[in-house]
């Protein structure tokens, strides 16, 4: 396998040329919005990836995250007069800070306690959205205004575009960094052997947080995002569906392969899109979809595709 | 100057106590042998004095200072460093990056830093990378750097994680039974690293089942037996002490190994 291969920089740039190559194949609006939903969608998965891929801990509830910050950028403009912008920056805070007050006593367990944690986290967020129907609009969900920018005003498909995968690109390019740098290491070793790790000097509770604080806040933009660029928004956004859609995406595309969560990104929201044609069948070969492709590509799309590559190469 | 000292330890599992009442101290540059026969517990002394289990009774303390019940990280940046009797390698990480884990406390961890890749990270990298790569030459890996640890034969990963204990820079390191599984060659070899690592003013503590290998480079060797100390002396002493004789083979295989 030739050294670039698989190099931060190549991913980048190919990932920018497929971003701005991409509306050249579009023939209309529908596929501009359909790409910035992977693009939306993929930066979440990137981030939780973090925590899932590299800290190896798992989080039911990360839709949670998602929807406050898709509700941030609805309710700060609608009833507290914020600039989106602003709201967008509020809701990341209360996304970190909420991942930060769950994590810290539960990272500190062994085991699966994250899991169920954000599970509850996750539903206590949906149902305070569902219920505070004054401030959220309820079950029926509410309008989100307009981003704006020195004047500017972000609308239609095409400009959230590009703005989705200009965002895409920066939080490829950050998720990409940490894996070989001293945190990211250290993610890596605990996923493998905690007990190696800790006898290492790596005080683990305090790295898991902060893998999940991270995942978080990329959660929290990548919903403001969805929020603003639909300029709509309801709680199945943060609910627990959306949730697993978002765990799906990472283990398909490939644990701990940050261009494994934007394929995984890419065939779950393209998919549904494709099946449409088989109607009433579509979610049943979604479901038949997913588990073959688990079966077969057990690490995930991205791994198998590049070790399979890699023998290629080499012969 | 003695590095480690542990005093009375006890631990026991659901009222059977695995550990009671053992003793051992340690200097700078010597080679402390524990032995005992399987089950006399070795590896749970070495659980305890690193933090991984908290022990019932007793004290351990690290260059004067008492660490009882400290967390494994926080021994870890007092310098003391262990490797692990089942393998307890970083198995989706390169020899090289394993090594660099080890690393970890000399290293300076920036979250913001480390996200945003700024310059001192990338030059950070390469130091810590460097002296990695030195680690994994000291244990005959350097051609294997790149390679995924979990691909490394069981012998590889044993001297892997002695470079990975030596990456800390320890004031004391805890090997258990660094030569299990080794061939003579490969055992020949980690005689020759530990005593290397004592030389360089480290004290060693060696759990090892090798016989030969611990009564050629042990300073002194403790005994345990069904967790409590039999006796401690020199090789010599140790070996010609009938009572560990017959703790290895009973009474019986005692008898049957003097007449022999
Ligand atoms: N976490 C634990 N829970 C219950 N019992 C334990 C635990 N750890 C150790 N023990 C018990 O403590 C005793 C000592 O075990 P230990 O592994 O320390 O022996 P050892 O001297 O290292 O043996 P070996 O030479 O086979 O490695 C054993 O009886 C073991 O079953
Ligand atoms: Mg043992």
């Amino acid at each position: 396998m030739p050294a670039w291969f698989g190099h931060r920089s190549v991913t980048l740039i190919v990932l920018a040329a497929i971003v701005v190559v991409l509306p050249l194949l579009f023939p209309s609006s529908y596929y501009f919005r359909v790409a910035s939903l992977v693009w939306v969608s993929a930066f979440a998965a990137i981030g939780l990836n973090i925590l899932m891929g590299q800290a190896g801990q798992v989080s039911l509830g990360h839709a949670g995250f998602f929807g406050i910050g898709a509700y941030a950028v609805a309710i700060g403009p609608a009833h507290l007069g914020l600039p989106s912008w602003g709201a967008l920056l509020i809701g990341a805070v209360i996304s970190a800070a909420s991942a930060w007050l769950v994590g810290r006593p539960i990272l500190r367990l062994k085991g699966h306690y994250l899991a169920i944690a954000t599970l509850g986290l996750g539903v206590l967020v949906a149902l305070v959205i569902t219920t505070e129907s004054r401030w959220t609009g309820g079950p029926d969900g509410m309008s989100v205004a307009k981003l704006s920018l020195f004047g500017w005003r972000a609308s239609g498909s095409s400009t959230w575009y590009w703005i989705s995968g200009g965002v895409l690109v920066v939080g490829t390019w950050i998720a990409l960094n940490l894996g070989e740098t001293p945190t990211g290491r250290a993610l890596r070793a605990l996923h493998d052997s905690e007990v190696a790790a800790r006898v290492a000097g790596i005080d683990v509770a305090r790295f898991k947080l902060q893998a999940f604080v991270i995942a978080a806040v990329y959660a929290s933009l990548a919903g403001s995002m969805l929020a603003m660029m639909n300029g709509f928004i309801n709680p199945d956004q943060a609910g627990f569906l959306h949730s697993v859609e978002l765990v799906t995406m990472v283990v398909l595309g490939g644990l701990g392969s940050v261009v494994g969560s934007i394929v995984g990104a890419a065939v779950l929201i393209t998919l549904p899109q494709v099946l449409t044609v088989f109607q009433e069948y579509e979610h049943v070969l979604l479901g038949l979809i997913i588990i073959v492709s688990m079966i077969f590509m057990r690490d995930g799309i991205v791994p198998t595709a590049s070790r399979w590559l890699a023998r290629r190469v080499r012969v | 100057m003695t590095i480690l000292a542990a005093s009375n330890i006890g631990i026991s599992f659901g009222g059977i106590k695995a550990i009671d009442g053992v003793s051992f101290a340690v200097d700078a540059g010597q080679i402390l042998s524990i032995i005992g026969p399987n089950g006399a517990g070795k590896t749970t002394l070495f659980n305890v004095v690193s933090g991984l289990y908290e022990a019932d009774q007793g004290r351990v303390e690290l260059v004067g200072e008492d660490v009882t019940s400290l967390a494994p990280d926080m021994l870890a940046a007092r310098g003391l460093s262990r490797t692990f009797q089942n393998l307890q390698i970083f198995q989706r990480m390169t020899a090289a990056e394993n090594v660099m884990v080890g690393r970890h406390l000399r290293e300076t961890c920036n979250l913001f830093a480390d996200l945003f890749r700024l310059p001192s990270v990338t030059r950070q990298n390469r130091a810590t990378r460097e002296a990695a790569l030195a680690l994994l030459d000291g244990v005959g890996l350097r051609g294997s750097a790149d390679q995924l640890a979990g691909s490394l034969p069981y012998g590889a990963c044993k001297r892997l994680e002695i470079a990975r204990a030596l990456a800390a820079e320890p004031r004391v390191l805890l090997l258990d039974e660094p030569a299990a599984g080794c061939n003579a060659v490969e055992t020949e070899e980690i005689d020759e690293l530990v005593r290397r690592v004592a030389a360089k003013g480290i004290a060693v503590v060696l759990v090892e089942h090798d016989m030969k290998l611990v009564m050629k480079i042990s300073d002194r060797i403790l005994v345990l037996e069904r967790g409590r100390p039999l006796t401690e002396g020199t090789p010599r002493e140790v070996r010609d002490n009938p009572a560990v004789l017959e703790a290895y083979l009973g009474k019986h295989g005692a008898g049957e190994a003097a007449r022999a």
